[in-house]
Protein backbone atom coordinates (compact mmCIF):
# COMPACT_ATOMS: atom_id res chain seq x y z
CA UNK A 1 0.00 0.00 0.00
CA UNK A 2 1.23 3.46 -0.85
CA UNK A 3 1.23 6.02 1.87
CA UNK A 4 1.62 8.86 -0.57
CA UNK A 5 -1.39 9.33 -2.82
CA UNK A 6 -0.15 12.32 -4.79
CA UNK A 7 3.50 13.03 -5.42
CA UNK A 8 4.61 16.14 -7.27
CA UNK A 9 8.26 16.84 -8.08
CA UNK A 10 9.60 20.05 -9.58
CA UNK A 11 6.63 20.61 -11.82
CA UNK A 12 6.92 23.45 -14.33
CA UNK A 13 4.55 24.55 -17.03
CA UNK A 14 5.11 27.20 -19.62
CA UNK A 15 2.29 28.28 -21.92
CA UNK A 16 3.55 29.42 -25.30
CA UNK A 17 6.58 31.66 -25.08
CA UNK A 18 5.55 34.04 -22.35
CA UNK A 19 3.56 32.61 -19.47
CA UNK A 20 5.35 30.62 -16.77
CA UNK A 21 2.23 29.24 -15.09
CA UNK A 22 4.19 26.86 -12.82
CA UNK A 23 7.76 27.40 -11.79
CA UNK A 24 8.98 24.24 -10.06
CA UNK A 25 6.48 23.13 -7.46
CA UNK A 26 6.80 20.02 -5.30
CA UNK A 27 4.53 18.53 -2.66
CA UNK A 28 3.13 15.26 -1.38
CA UNK A 29 -0.33 14.33 -0.26
CA UNK A 30 -0.84 11.51 2.20
CA UNK A 31 -3.47 8.89 1.38
CA UNK A 32 -6.88 9.67 2.88
CA UNK A 33 -6.20 13.31 3.70
CA UNK A 34 -7.39 16.62 2.34
CA UNK A 35 -4.68 18.81 0.88
CA UNK A 36 -5.31 22.46 0.11
CA UNK A 37 -3.67 24.53 -2.61
CA UNK A 38 -4.24 28.10 -1.65
CA UNK A 39 -3.51 31.09 -3.82
CA UNK A 40 -4.85 34.15 -5.62
CA UNK A 41 -6.04 34.33 -9.25
CA UNK A 42 -3.41 33.21 -11.70
CA UNK A 43 -1.24 31.54 -9.06
CA UNK A 44 -1.18 28.27 -10.98
CA UNK A 45 -3.73 26.22 -9.04
CA UNK A 46 -5.80 25.10 -12.03
CA UNK A 47 -2.66 24.44 -14.04
CA UNK A 48 -1.48 22.08 -11.29
CA UNK A 49 -4.83 20.29 -11.26
CA UNK A 50 -4.84 19.98 -15.06
CA UNK A 51 -1.41 18.35 -15.05
CA UNK A 52 -2.23 15.99 -12.18
CA UNK A 53 -5.43 14.92 -13.92
CA UNK A 54 -3.59 14.14 -17.23
CA UNK A 55 -5.33 16.94 -19.12
CA UNK A 56 -2.25 19.06 -19.62
CA UNK A 57 1.38 18.05 -20.01
CA UNK A 58 4.09 19.58 -17.82
CA UNK A 59 7.04 21.35 -19.43
CA UNK A 60 9.29 19.61 -16.92
CA UNK A 61 9.05 17.70 -13.67
CA UNK A 62 7.08 14.61 -12.70
CA UNK A 63 3.89 13.76 -10.88
CA UNK A 64 2.21 10.55 -9.86
CA UNK A 65 -1.15 9.52 -8.46
CA UNK A 66 -1.27 6.35 -6.35
CA UNK A 67 2.12 5.48 -7.78
CA UNK A 68 1.04 5.93 -11.42
CA UNK A 69 2.99 8.50 -13.37
CA UNK A 70 0.62 11.01 -14.95
CA UNK A 71 2.41 10.88 -18.29
CA UNK A 72 3.41 7.24 -18.57
CA UNK A 73 0.36 5.67 -16.96
CA UNK A 74 -2.28 8.21 -17.85
CA UNK A 75 -4.92 5.51 -18.39
CA UNK A 76 -4.50 4.12 -14.85
CA UNK A 77 -4.48 7.63 -13.42
CA UNK A 78 -7.76 8.43 -15.17
CA UNK A 79 -9.43 5.36 -13.71
CA UNK A 80 -8.23 6.29 -10.25
CA UNK A 81 -9.26 9.92 -10.08
CA UNK A 82 -12.39 12.04 -10.02
CA UNK A 83 -12.24 15.64 -11.17
CA UNK A 84 -14.40 18.63 -10.40
CA UNK A 85 -13.25 21.46 -12.64
CA UNK A 86 -13.34 25.10 -11.69
CA UNK A 87 -16.49 25.83 -13.70
CA UNK A 88 -19.50 23.58 -13.95
CA UNK A 89 -19.05 20.97 -16.66
CA UNK A 90 -22.48 19.37 -16.53
CA UNK A 91 -24.38 19.11 -19.80
CA UNK A 92 -27.10 21.72 -19.40
CA UNK A 93 -29.37 20.21 -22.04
CA UNK A 94 -29.55 16.89 -20.20
CA UNK A 95 -31.17 15.88 -16.93
CA UNK A 96 -29.17 15.30 -13.75
CA UNK A 97 -29.72 11.58 -14.09
CA UNK A 98 -28.58 11.53 -17.72
CA UNK A 99 -25.46 13.44 -16.79
CA UNK A 100 -24.65 10.97 -14.04
CA UNK A 101 -25.45 8.01 -16.28
CA UNK A 102 -23.16 9.11 -19.11
CA UNK A 103 -20.40 9.79 -16.60
CA UNK A 104 -20.82 6.29 -15.15
CA UNK A 105 -20.88 4.73 -18.60
CA UNK A 106 -17.60 6.39 -19.48
CA UNK A 107 -16.15 4.68 -16.40
CA UNK A 108 -17.50 1.35 -17.70
CA UNK A 109 -20.33 1.08 -15.19
CA UNK A 110 -23.69 -0.18 -16.35
CA UNK A 111 -27.08 -1.64 -15.60
CA UNK A 112 -28.60 -1.86 -12.16
CA UNK A 113 -25.34 -1.22 -10.37
CA UNK A 114 -25.04 2.13 -12.15
CA UNK A 115 -28.68 3.10 -11.58
CA UNK A 116 -28.36 2.27 -7.88
CA UNK A 117 -25.23 4.37 -7.62
CA UNK A 118 -27.01 7.26 -9.36
CA UNK A 119 -29.93 7.06 -6.94
CA UNK A 120 -27.67 7.10 -3.93
CA UNK A 121 -25.66 10.04 -5.26
CA UNK A 122 -28.78 12.05 -6.08
CA UNK A 123 -29.90 11.31 -2.58
CA UNK A 124 -26.71 12.29 -0.78
CA UNK A 125 -26.38 15.49 -2.81
CA UNK A 126 -29.99 16.45 -2.09
CA UNK A 127 -31.05 16.17 -5.71
CA UNK A 128 -33.37 13.18 -5.49
CA UNK A 129 -36.39 15.30 -6.36
CA UNK A 130 -34.59 16.86 -9.32
CA UNK A 131 -33.01 13.85 -11.01
CA UNK A 132 -35.23 14.05 -14.07
CA UNK A 133 -35.09 17.81 -14.49
CA UNK A 134 -33.01 19.47 -17.22
CA UNK A 135 -29.89 21.00 -15.67
CA UNK A 136 -30.48 24.34 -17.40
CA UNK A 137 -33.12 25.14 -14.80
CA UNK A 138 -30.87 24.38 -11.82
CA UNK A 139 -29.59 26.97 -9.36
CA UNK A 140 -25.84 27.52 -9.12
CA UNK A 141 -25.67 25.49 -5.94
CA UNK A 142 -27.60 22.56 -7.41
CA UNK A 143 -25.43 22.51 -10.51
CA UNK A 144 -22.28 22.51 -8.40
CA UNK A 145 -23.59 19.65 -6.26
CA UNK A 146 -24.39 17.72 -9.44
CA UNK A 147 -20.87 18.34 -10.77
CA UNK A 148 -19.37 16.94 -7.59
CA UNK A 149 -21.74 13.97 -7.67
CA UNK A 150 -20.67 13.29 -11.27
CA UNK A 151 -17.03 13.21 -10.25
CA UNK A 152 -17.86 10.61 -7.61
CA UNK A 153 -19.89 8.16 -9.73
CA UNK A 154 -17.09 5.62 -9.93
CA UNK A 155 -15.92 5.97 -6.32
CA UNK A 156 -12.56 7.50 -7.16
CA UNK A 157 -9.76 7.00 -4.68
CA UNK A 158 -8.37 10.44 -5.37
CA UNK A 159 -10.58 13.47 -5.91
CA UNK A 160 -9.56 16.83 -7.36
CA UNK A 161 -11.71 19.82 -6.51
CA UNK A 162 -10.78 23.04 -8.28
CA UNK A 163 -12.37 25.85 -6.29
CA UNK A 164 -15.43 23.84 -5.31
CA UNK A 165 -17.19 26.68 -3.53
CA UNK A 166 -16.33 29.75 -5.58
CA UNK A 167 -19.48 31.68 -6.38
CA UNK A 168 -21.66 29.80 -3.90
CA UNK A 169 -23.58 31.62 -1.22
CA UNK A 170 -22.38 31.06 2.35
CA UNK A 171 -25.06 28.57 3.29
CA UNK A 172 -24.47 26.34 0.28
CA UNK A 173 -20.75 26.68 0.85
CA UNK A 174 -20.90 25.30 4.34
CA UNK A 175 -23.02 22.39 3.12
CA UNK A 176 -20.35 21.67 0.52
CA UNK A 177 -17.72 21.75 3.26
CA UNK A 178 -19.62 19.11 5.18
CA UNK A 179 -19.81 16.91 2.09
CA UNK A 180 -16.08 17.23 1.50
CA UNK A 181 -15.12 16.51 5.08
CA UNK A 182 -17.43 13.51 5.14
CA UNK A 183 -15.89 12.11 1.96
CA UNK A 184 -12.42 12.21 3.39
CA UNK A 185 -13.48 10.90 6.80
CA UNK A 186 -15.93 8.15 5.80
CA UNK A 187 -14.68 6.93 2.44
CA UNK A 188 -10.98 7.49 2.92
CA UNK A 189 -10.86 9.46 -0.31
CA UNK A 190 -7.73 11.50 -0.84
CA UNK A 191 -8.72 15.03 -1.80
CA UNK A 192 -6.75 17.81 -3.40
CA UNK A 193 -8.65 21.03 -3.22
CA UNK A 194 -7.75 24.46 -4.52
CA UNK A 195 -9.23 27.58 -3.09
CA UNK A 196 -9.05 31.34 -2.77
CA UNK A 197 -10.69 31.21 0.60
CA UNK A 198 -8.35 31.07 3.51
CA UNK A 199 -11.09 29.95 5.85
CA UNK A 200 -11.89 27.08 3.49
CA UNK A 201 -8.34 25.76 3.52
CA UNK A 202 -8.22 26.29 7.26
CA UNK A 203 -11.45 24.39 7.75
CA UNK A 204 -10.91 21.42 5.44
CA UNK A 205 -7.25 20.80 4.76
CA UNK A 206 -4.95 18.69 6.90
CA UNK A 207 -2.00 20.16 5.02
CA UNK A 208 -1.77 23.04 2.68
CA UNK A 209 0.57 24.81 0.34
CA UNK A 210 0.37 28.46 -0.50
CA UNK A 211 1.02 29.08 -4.19
CA UNK A 212 2.01 32.42 -5.61
CA UNK A 213 3.08 33.06 -9.19
CA UNK A 214 3.72 29.40 -9.90
CA UNK A 215 5.77 28.75 -6.78
CA UNK A 216 4.99 27.29 -3.40
CA UNK A 217 5.81 29.97 -0.89
CA UNK A 218 4.79 28.15 2.28
CA UNK A 219 3.67 24.67 3.23
CA UNK A 220 2.44 22.97 6.39
CA UNK A 221 -0.64 22.45 8.53
CA UNK A 222 -2.95 25.45 8.86
CA UNK A 223 -2.17 25.67 12.58
CA UNK A 224 1.54 25.21 12.07
CA UNK A 225 1.63 27.97 9.51
CA UNK A 226 -0.30 30.25 11.79
CA UNK A 227 1.99 29.42 14.70
CA UNK A 228 4.99 30.48 12.68
CA UNK A 229 3.55 33.93 12.91
CA UNK A 230 4.22 34.64 16.52
CA UNK A 231 1.82 36.97 18.17
CA UNK A 232 -1.13 38.93 16.89
CA UNK A 233 -1.83 40.68 13.64
CA UNK A 234 -2.32 44.40 13.93
CA UNK A 235 -3.82 46.52 11.19
CA UNK A 236 -3.84 50.28 11.27
CA UNK A 237 -5.79 52.22 8.68
CA UNK A 238 -3.84 55.40 7.92
CA UNK A 239 -5.37 58.78 7.23
CA UNK A 240 -3.18 59.32 4.19
CA UNK A 241 -0.85 57.49 1.83
CA UNK A 242 2.68 57.03 3.17
CA UNK A 243 5.94 55.38 2.19
CA UNK A 244 7.04 52.04 3.63
CA UNK A 245 10.29 53.62 4.86
CA UNK A 246 8.51 56.36 6.76
CA UNK A 247 6.45 53.82 8.63
CA UNK A 248 9.46 51.66 9.39
CA UNK A 249 11.34 54.62 10.78
CA UNK A 250 8.40 55.67 12.91
CA UNK A 251 7.96 52.23 14.46
CA UNK A 252 11.63 51.33 14.82
CA UNK A 253 11.69 52.17 18.51
CA UNK A 254 8.47 50.37 19.46
CA UNK A 255 9.18 47.17 21.40
CA UNK A 256 7.87 43.79 20.36
CA UNK A 257 6.61 44.88 16.94
CA UNK A 258 7.88 43.19 13.81
CA UNK A 259 7.06 42.45 10.17
CA UNK A 260 5.83 45.91 9.40
CA UNK A 261 4.34 45.97 5.91
CA UNK A 262 2.49 48.83 4.31
CA UNK A 263 -0.25 47.93 1.90
CA UNK A 264 -1.63 51.02 0.28
CA UNK A 265 -3.15 52.81 3.26
CA UNK A 266 -3.17 49.88 5.61
CA UNK A 267 -0.28 49.14 7.90
CA UNK A 268 0.16 45.48 8.86
CA UNK A 269 2.36 44.56 11.78
CA UNK A 270 2.93 41.68 14.15
CA UNK A 271 3.13 42.07 17.90
CA UNK A 272 3.73 39.53 20.64
CA UNK A 273 0.93 41.02 22.65
CA UNK A 274 -1.31 42.95 20.31
CA UNK A 275 -3.60 44.73 22.72
CA UNK A 276 -0.67 46.00 24.74
CA UNK A 277 1.31 47.27 21.74
CA UNK A 278 -1.47 49.32 20.24
CA UNK A 279 -1.03 52.42 22.44
CA UNK A 280 2.71 52.59 21.77
CA UNK A 281 2.22 52.06 18.04
CA UNK A 282 -0.32 54.85 17.90
CA UNK A 283 1.90 57.12 19.95
CA UNK A 284 4.89 56.45 17.68
CA UNK A 285 2.83 57.14 14.55
CA UNK A 286 1.43 60.29 16.11
CA UNK A 287 4.86 61.69 16.96
CA UNK A 288 5.95 61.02 13.36
CA UNK A 289 2.98 63.06 12.19
CA UNK A 290 1.12 60.06 10.73
CA UNK A 291 -2.60 59.95 11.44
CA UNK A 292 -4.29 56.66 12.22
CA UNK A 293 -8.00 56.23 11.49
CA UNK A 294 -8.75 52.66 12.50
CA UNK A 295 -7.03 49.91 14.43
CA UNK A 296 -7.78 46.19 14.57
CA UNK A 297 -6.03 43.44 16.46
CA UNK A 298 -6.59 39.82 15.47
CA UNK A 299 -5.22 36.35 16.04
CA UNK A 300 -3.13 35.43 13.00
CA UNK A 301 -5.12 34.06 10.07
CA UNK A 302 -3.98 32.33 6.92
CA UNK A 303 -4.32 35.68 5.23
CA UNK A 304 -1.45 36.85 7.39
CA UNK A 305 0.53 33.78 6.42
CA UNK A 306 -0.02 34.66 2.79
CA UNK A 307 0.99 38.25 3.44
CA UNK A 308 4.16 37.18 5.16
CA UNK A 309 5.32 34.82 2.41
CA UNK A 310 4.04 36.53 -0.70
CA UNK A 311 4.69 40.07 0.52
CA UNK A 312 1.18 41.20 -0.38
CA UNK A 313 -2.37 40.42 0.60
CA UNK A 314 -4.44 37.98 -1.39
CA UNK A 315 -6.74 40.83 -2.29
CA UNK A 316 -3.90 42.84 -3.75
CA UNK A 317 -2.54 39.91 -5.70
CA UNK A 318 -5.96 39.36 -7.23
CA UNK A 319 -6.32 42.98 -8.16
CA UNK A 320 -2.95 42.96 -9.84
CA UNK A 321 -3.88 39.83 -11.81
CA UNK A 322 -7.16 41.39 -12.92
CA UNK A 323 -5.32 44.47 -14.12
CA UNK A 324 -2.77 42.37 -15.99
CA UNK A 325 -5.50 40.42 -17.68
CA UNK A 326 -7.30 43.61 -18.64
CA UNK A 327 -4.10 45.18 -20.02
CA UNK B 1 -15.41 -2.69 -28.16
CA UNK B 2 -15.02 0.23 -25.81
CA UNK B 3 -14.79 2.54 -28.79
CA UNK B 4 -18.21 1.42 -30.00
CA UNK B 5 -19.77 1.70 -26.55
CA UNK B 6 -18.31 5.14 -25.92
CA UNK B 7 -19.27 6.33 -29.40
CA UNK B 8 -22.85 5.23 -28.81
CA UNK B 9 -23.03 6.88 -25.38
CA UNK B 10 -21.61 10.13 -26.72
CA UNK B 11 -23.99 10.02 -29.70
CA UNK B 12 -26.97 9.58 -27.40
CA UNK B 13 -26.10 12.82 -25.66
CA UNK B 14 -26.17 14.75 -28.94
CA UNK B 15 -29.33 13.11 -30.20
CA UNK B 16 -31.19 13.82 -26.96
CA UNK B 17 -30.13 17.45 -27.05
CA UNK B 18 -31.42 17.79 -30.62
CA UNK B 19 -34.73 16.12 -29.94
CA UNK B 20 -35.29 18.51 -27.06
CA UNK B 21 -35.01 21.57 -29.28
CA UNK B 22 -38.46 22.12 -30.78
CA UNK B 23 -37.23 24.87 -33.11
CA UNK B 24 -34.57 22.57 -34.48
CA UNK B 25 -37.17 19.96 -35.34
CA UNK B 26 -39.33 22.63 -36.94
CA UNK B 27 -36.47 24.00 -39.05
CA UNK B 28 -35.44 20.50 -40.09
CA UNK B 29 -38.91 19.81 -41.38
CA UNK B 30 -39.63 23.20 -42.86
CA UNK B 31 -36.37 23.67 -44.72
CA UNK B 32 -36.74 20.80 -47.20
CA UNK B 33 -40.40 21.69 -47.66
CA UNK B 34 -39.34 25.18 -48.66
CA UNK B 35 -36.73 23.83 -51.06
CA UNK B 36 -39.17 21.48 -52.68
CA UNK B 37 -42.29 23.64 -52.75
CA UNK B 38 -40.69 26.97 -53.49
CA UNK B 39 -37.97 25.92 -55.89
CA UNK B 40 -40.20 23.27 -57.37
CA UNK B 41 -42.92 25.85 -58.03
CA UNK B 42 -40.55 28.49 -59.36
CA UNK B 43 -38.48 26.41 -61.68
CA UNK B 44 -40.67 23.66 -63.09
CA UNK B 45 -40.36 25.41 -66.44
CA UNK B 46 -36.73 24.25 -66.40
CA UNK B 47 -38.05 20.88 -67.49
CA UNK B 48 -38.67 22.36 -70.96
CA UNK B 49 -35.11 23.64 -71.36
CA UNK B 50 -33.16 21.88 -74.11
CA UNK B 51 -30.61 19.58 -72.48
CA UNK B 52 -32.83 18.73 -69.46
CA UNK B 53 -32.70 14.97 -68.74
CA UNK B 54 -35.60 13.31 -70.48
CA UNK B 55 -38.53 12.05 -68.42
CA UNK B 56 -37.31 13.58 -65.15
CA UNK B 57 -39.47 16.10 -63.29
CA UNK B 58 -37.85 19.08 -61.65
CA UNK B 59 -38.75 17.67 -58.20
CA UNK B 60 -37.20 14.34 -58.97
CA UNK B 61 -34.10 16.08 -60.19
CA UNK B 62 -33.56 18.27 -57.11
CA UNK B 63 -34.49 15.74 -54.39
CA UNK B 64 -31.01 14.11 -54.25
CA UNK B 65 -29.48 17.61 -54.26
CA UNK B 66 -31.71 18.73 -51.39
CA UNK B 67 -30.82 15.63 -49.39
CA UNK B 68 -27.07 15.95 -49.90
CA UNK B 69 -27.20 19.68 -49.14
CA UNK B 70 -29.19 19.16 -45.97
CA UNK B 71 -26.56 16.64 -44.85
CA UNK B 72 -23.72 18.89 -45.86
CA UNK B 73 -25.12 21.96 -44.08
CA UNK B 74 -26.02 20.26 -40.83
CA UNK B 75 -22.61 18.58 -40.71
CA UNK B 76 -20.83 21.82 -41.58
CA UNK B 77 -22.34 23.56 -38.59
CA UNK B 78 -21.48 20.68 -36.23
CA UNK B 79 -18.38 22.51 -35.03
CA UNK B 80 -20.56 25.08 -33.28
CA UNK B 81 -21.66 22.47 -30.75
CA UNK B 82 -18.03 21.42 -30.33
CA UNK B 83 -16.99 24.97 -29.47
CA UNK B 84 -19.77 25.17 -26.93
CA UNK B 85 -18.62 21.88 -25.37
CA UNK B 86 -15.03 23.13 -25.23
CA UNK B 87 -16.04 26.39 -23.59
CA UNK B 88 -18.22 24.61 -21.07
CA UNK B 89 -15.35 22.30 -20.08
CA UNK B 90 -17.31 19.23 -21.20
CA UNK B 91 -14.57 18.08 -23.57
CA UNK B 92 -12.01 18.41 -20.78
CA UNK B 93 -14.27 16.37 -18.51
CA UNK B 94 -14.30 13.58 -21.12
CA UNK B 95 -10.53 13.82 -21.54
CA UNK B 96 -9.83 13.15 -17.86
CA UNK B 97 -12.12 10.10 -17.91
CA UNK B 98 -11.12 6.67 -19.24
CA UNK B 99 -13.38 7.18 -22.30
CA UNK B 100 -11.68 6.43 -25.62
CA UNK B 101 -10.69 9.89 -26.85
CA UNK B 102 -11.75 9.53 -30.44
CA UNK B 103 -15.28 8.72 -29.28
CA UNK B 104 -15.74 12.43 -28.61
CA UNK B 105 -15.61 12.94 -32.37
CA UNK B 106 -17.01 9.62 -33.57
CA UNK B 107 -19.98 10.02 -31.21
CA UNK B 108 -20.82 13.41 -32.67
CA UNK B 109 -20.41 12.02 -36.19
CA UNK B 110 -22.69 9.08 -35.47
CA UNK B 111 -25.38 11.39 -34.10
CA UNK B 112 -24.94 13.44 -37.22
CA UNK B 113 -25.30 10.41 -39.45
CA UNK B 114 -28.52 9.34 -37.76
CA UNK B 115 -30.07 12.79 -38.11
CA UNK B 116 -29.01 12.88 -41.75
CA UNK B 117 -30.68 9.53 -42.37
CA UNK B 118 -33.92 10.74 -40.78
CA UNK B 119 -33.84 14.04 -42.67
CA UNK B 120 -33.25 12.17 -45.91
CA UNK B 121 -36.24 9.92 -45.31
CA UNK B 122 -38.39 12.98 -44.61
CA UNK B 123 -37.35 14.61 -47.88
CA UNK B 124 -37.91 11.38 -49.81
CA UNK B 125 -41.36 11.07 -48.26
CA UNK B 126 -42.24 14.67 -49.04
CA UNK B 127 -41.05 14.21 -52.59
CA UNK B 128 -43.20 11.12 -53.01
CA UNK B 129 -46.23 13.03 -51.70
CA UNK B 130 -45.53 15.68 -54.31
CA UNK B 131 -45.59 13.08 -57.01
CA UNK B 132 -41.91 12.21 -57.48
CA UNK B 133 -41.15 8.62 -58.38
CA UNK B 134 -37.91 6.82 -57.57
CA UNK B 135 -36.99 4.26 -60.19
CA UNK B 136 -33.92 3.28 -58.14
CA UNK B 137 -36.25 1.85 -55.48
CA UNK B 138 -35.21 1.04 -51.88
CA UNK B 139 -31.65 0.23 -52.96
CA UNK B 140 -31.34 3.62 -54.64
CA UNK B 141 -32.67 5.34 -51.53
CA UNK B 142 -30.25 3.44 -49.33
CA UNK B 143 -27.31 4.37 -51.56
CA UNK B 144 -28.35 8.01 -51.53
CA UNK B 145 -28.62 8.00 -47.72
CA UNK B 146 -25.26 6.28 -47.27
CA UNK B 147 -23.62 8.75 -49.64
CA UNK B 148 -25.17 11.67 -47.74
CA UNK B 149 -23.87 10.07 -44.56
CA UNK B 150 -20.34 10.02 -45.96
CA UNK B 151 -20.66 13.67 -46.98
CA UNK B 152 -21.86 14.42 -43.44
CA UNK B 153 -18.95 12.46 -42.00
CA UNK B 154 -16.35 14.33 -44.08
CA UNK B 155 -17.71 17.81 -43.56
CA UNK B 156 -18.59 17.07 -39.93
CA UNK B 157 -15.01 16.00 -39.23
CA UNK B 158 -13.78 19.09 -41.04
CA UNK B 159 -16.04 21.33 -38.99
CA UNK B 160 -14.99 19.69 -35.68
CA UNK B 161 -11.35 20.02 -36.66
CA UNK B 162 -11.77 23.72 -37.43
CA UNK B 163 -13.67 24.21 -34.18
CA UNK B 164 -10.84 22.62 -32.19
CA UNK B 165 -8.31 24.88 -33.86
CA UNK B 166 -10.03 28.25 -33.98
CA UNK B 167 -12.34 27.84 -30.98
CA UNK B 168 -14.28 31.02 -31.67
CA UNK B 169 -17.88 30.85 -32.80
CA UNK B 170 -17.65 33.98 -34.96
CA UNK B 171 -14.57 32.76 -36.83
CA UNK B 172 -16.14 29.37 -37.44
CA UNK B 173 -19.32 30.97 -38.78
CA UNK B 174 -17.26 33.13 -41.13
CA UNK B 175 -15.16 30.20 -42.37
CA UNK B 176 -18.13 27.92 -42.92
CA UNK B 177 -20.12 30.55 -44.75
CA UNK B 178 -17.12 31.15 -46.94
CA UNK B 179 -17.17 27.44 -47.82
CA UNK B 180 -20.76 26.26 -47.70
CA UNK B 181 -22.29 28.56 -50.28
CA UNK B 182 -19.70 28.16 -53.07
CA UNK B 183 -19.63 24.40 -52.59
CA UNK B 184 -23.39 24.37 -52.95
CA UNK B 185 -23.53 26.46 -56.08
CA UNK B 186 -20.57 24.79 -57.72
CA UNK B 187 -22.53 21.56 -57.86
CA UNK B 188 -25.37 20.11 -59.86
CA UNK B 189 -27.91 20.59 -57.11
CA UNK B 190 -30.61 22.40 -59.09
CA UNK B 191 -29.65 22.13 -62.72
CA UNK B 192 -27.68 19.61 -64.74
CA UNK B 193 -24.08 20.73 -65.17
CA UNK B 194 -24.57 20.43 -68.91
CA UNK B 195 -26.70 23.57 -68.60
CA UNK B 196 -24.14 25.39 -66.45
CA UNK B 197 -21.21 27.47 -67.73
CA UNK B 198 -18.15 25.42 -68.57
CA UNK B 199 -16.03 26.75 -65.76
CA UNK B 200 -18.62 25.71 -63.17
CA UNK B 201 -18.80 22.24 -64.68
CA UNK B 202 -15.01 22.02 -64.49
CA UNK B 203 -14.72 23.22 -60.90
CA UNK B 204 -17.56 20.91 -59.85
CA UNK B 205 -15.41 17.91 -60.81
CA UNK B 206 -13.35 18.61 -57.69
CA UNK B 207 -16.29 19.30 -55.40
CA UNK B 208 -17.17 16.45 -52.98
CA UNK B 209 -20.70 17.82 -52.70
CA UNK B 210 -21.09 17.38 -56.43
CA UNK B 211 -19.67 13.84 -56.34
CA UNK B 212 -22.35 12.96 -53.83
CA UNK B 213 -25.20 14.64 -55.67
CA UNK B 214 -24.36 13.03 -59.03
CA UNK B 215 -23.87 9.56 -57.59
CA UNK B 216 -26.94 9.79 -55.35
CA UNK B 217 -29.08 11.08 -58.18
CA UNK B 218 -28.07 8.31 -60.50
CA UNK B 219 -28.86 5.72 -57.84
CA UNK B 220 -32.26 7.23 -57.07
CA UNK B 221 -33.78 8.39 -60.32
CA UNK B 222 -32.03 6.62 -63.19
CA UNK B 223 -33.90 3.58 -64.33
CA UNK B 224 -30.53 2.02 -65.11
CA UNK B 225 -28.10 3.55 -62.59
CA UNK B 226 -24.59 4.42 -63.75
CA UNK B 227 -22.72 2.05 -61.43
CA UNK B 228 -19.37 3.18 -62.66
CA UNK B 229 -20.18 6.75 -61.63
CA UNK B 230 -21.71 5.67 -58.30
CA UNK B 231 -18.73 3.53 -57.30
CA UNK B 232 -15.99 5.97 -58.31
CA UNK B 233 -17.72 8.92 -56.64
CA UNK B 234 -18.35 6.91 -53.49
CA UNK B 235 -14.69 5.90 -53.48
CA UNK B 236 -13.61 9.51 -53.83
CA UNK B 237 -15.96 10.52 -51.02
CA UNK B 238 -14.47 7.85 -48.77
CA UNK B 239 -10.99 9.19 -49.46
CA UNK B 240 -12.24 12.69 -48.69
CA UNK B 241 -13.83 11.44 -45.45
CA UNK B 242 -10.62 9.71 -44.39
CA UNK B 243 -8.57 12.85 -45.03
CA UNK B 244 -10.98 14.93 -42.97
CA UNK B 245 -10.92 12.37 -40.15
CA UNK B 246 -7.12 12.58 -40.13
CA UNK B 247 -7.39 16.37 -40.00
CA UNK B 248 -9.82 16.24 -37.06
CA UNK B 249 -7.53 13.86 -35.19
CA UNK B 250 -4.58 16.18 -35.64
CA UNK B 251 -6.66 19.16 -34.58
CA UNK B 252 -7.57 17.25 -31.45
CA UNK B 253 -3.92 16.75 -30.57
CA UNK B 254 -3.15 20.38 -31.17
CA UNK B 255 -6.07 21.31 -28.90
CA UNK B 256 -4.63 19.17 -26.12
CA UNK B 257 -1.30 20.93 -26.34
CA UNK B 258 -2.94 24.27 -25.54
CA UNK B 259 -4.90 23.14 -22.48
N1 LIG C 1 -4.48 27.42 -21.54
C1 LIG C 1 -3.71 28.45 -21.18
N2 LIG C 1 -2.99 29.12 -22.11
C2 LIG C 1 -2.19 30.15 -21.77
N3 LIG C 1 -2.02 30.61 -20.52
C3 LIG C 1 -2.70 29.99 -19.53
C4 LIG C 1 -3.59 28.89 -19.81
N4 LIG C 1 -4.13 28.48 -18.63
C5 LIG C 1 -3.62 29.28 -17.68
N5 LIG C 1 -2.77 30.20 -18.20
C6 LIG C 1 -2.00 31.22 -17.43
O1 LIG C 1 -1.25 30.55 -16.45
C7 LIG C 1 -1.27 31.24 -15.21
C8 LIG C 1 -1.81 30.36 -14.12
O2 LIG C 1 -3.17 30.10 -14.40
P1 LIG C 1 -4.09 29.13 -13.51
O3 LIG C 1 -5.37 29.01 -14.24
O4 LIG C 1 -3.35 27.90 -13.18
O5 LIG C 1 -4.31 30.00 -12.20
P2 LIG C 1 -5.27 29.73 -10.95
O6 LIG C 1 -4.41 29.71 -9.76
O7 LIG C 1 -6.09 28.54 -11.19
O8 LIG C 1 -6.16 31.04 -10.96
P3 LIG C 1 -7.72 31.22 -10.65
O9 LIG C 1 -7.82 31.39 -9.19
O10 LIG C 1 -8.06 32.48 -11.38
O11 LIG C 1 -8.44 30.05 -11.16
C9 LIG C 1 -2.10 32.50 -15.47
O12 LIG C 1 -1.22 33.55 -15.74
C10 LIG C 1 -2.92 32.15 -16.66
O13 LIG C 1 -3.23 33.31 -17.41
MG1 LIG D 1 -8.08 28.22 -11.43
Amino acid sequence: MTEVAIEVKDLSKKYGEGVQALDGISFEVETGTVFGLLGPNGAGKSTTVKILTTLSHPTSGTASIMGYDVLEHAAEVRRTIGVVAQSSTADREATARENLRLQGQLYRMKGRELEKRIDSLLDSFKLSGDGDRIVRGFSGGMERRLTVAMALVHNPRVLFLDEPTTGLDPEVRSEMWEEISALAADEGTTILLTTHYLEEADMLARNLAIVDQGRIVAEGTPDGLKKELKGDAIQVGLGETREQTEIETALREVNGVSEVILNERTLHARAEDGARSVPSILAALDSAGITADTVTVARPSLDDVYLKYAGRTMEQAEKKQTEEVAA
Amino acid sequence: MNLFADTWHMAQRHIRALIRQPWWIAVTLVQPIIWLVLFGGLFTSMEDTPGWPAGVTFHEFIIPGVIVMTAFFSAGWGGMGMIEDINRGIIDRFLVSPAIRSSIITGALLANFLTIAIQSLIVLGLGAIMGASYPGGPLGMLILIVISGIVGFGFGAFSYGLALIIRKEESLIAMMQFLLLPLTFLAAAFIPLTLAPDWIANVAKFNPVNWAIEAGRSALIDSSPDWNLILTRTGLLLVFGALMAAFATRAFRSYQRTV
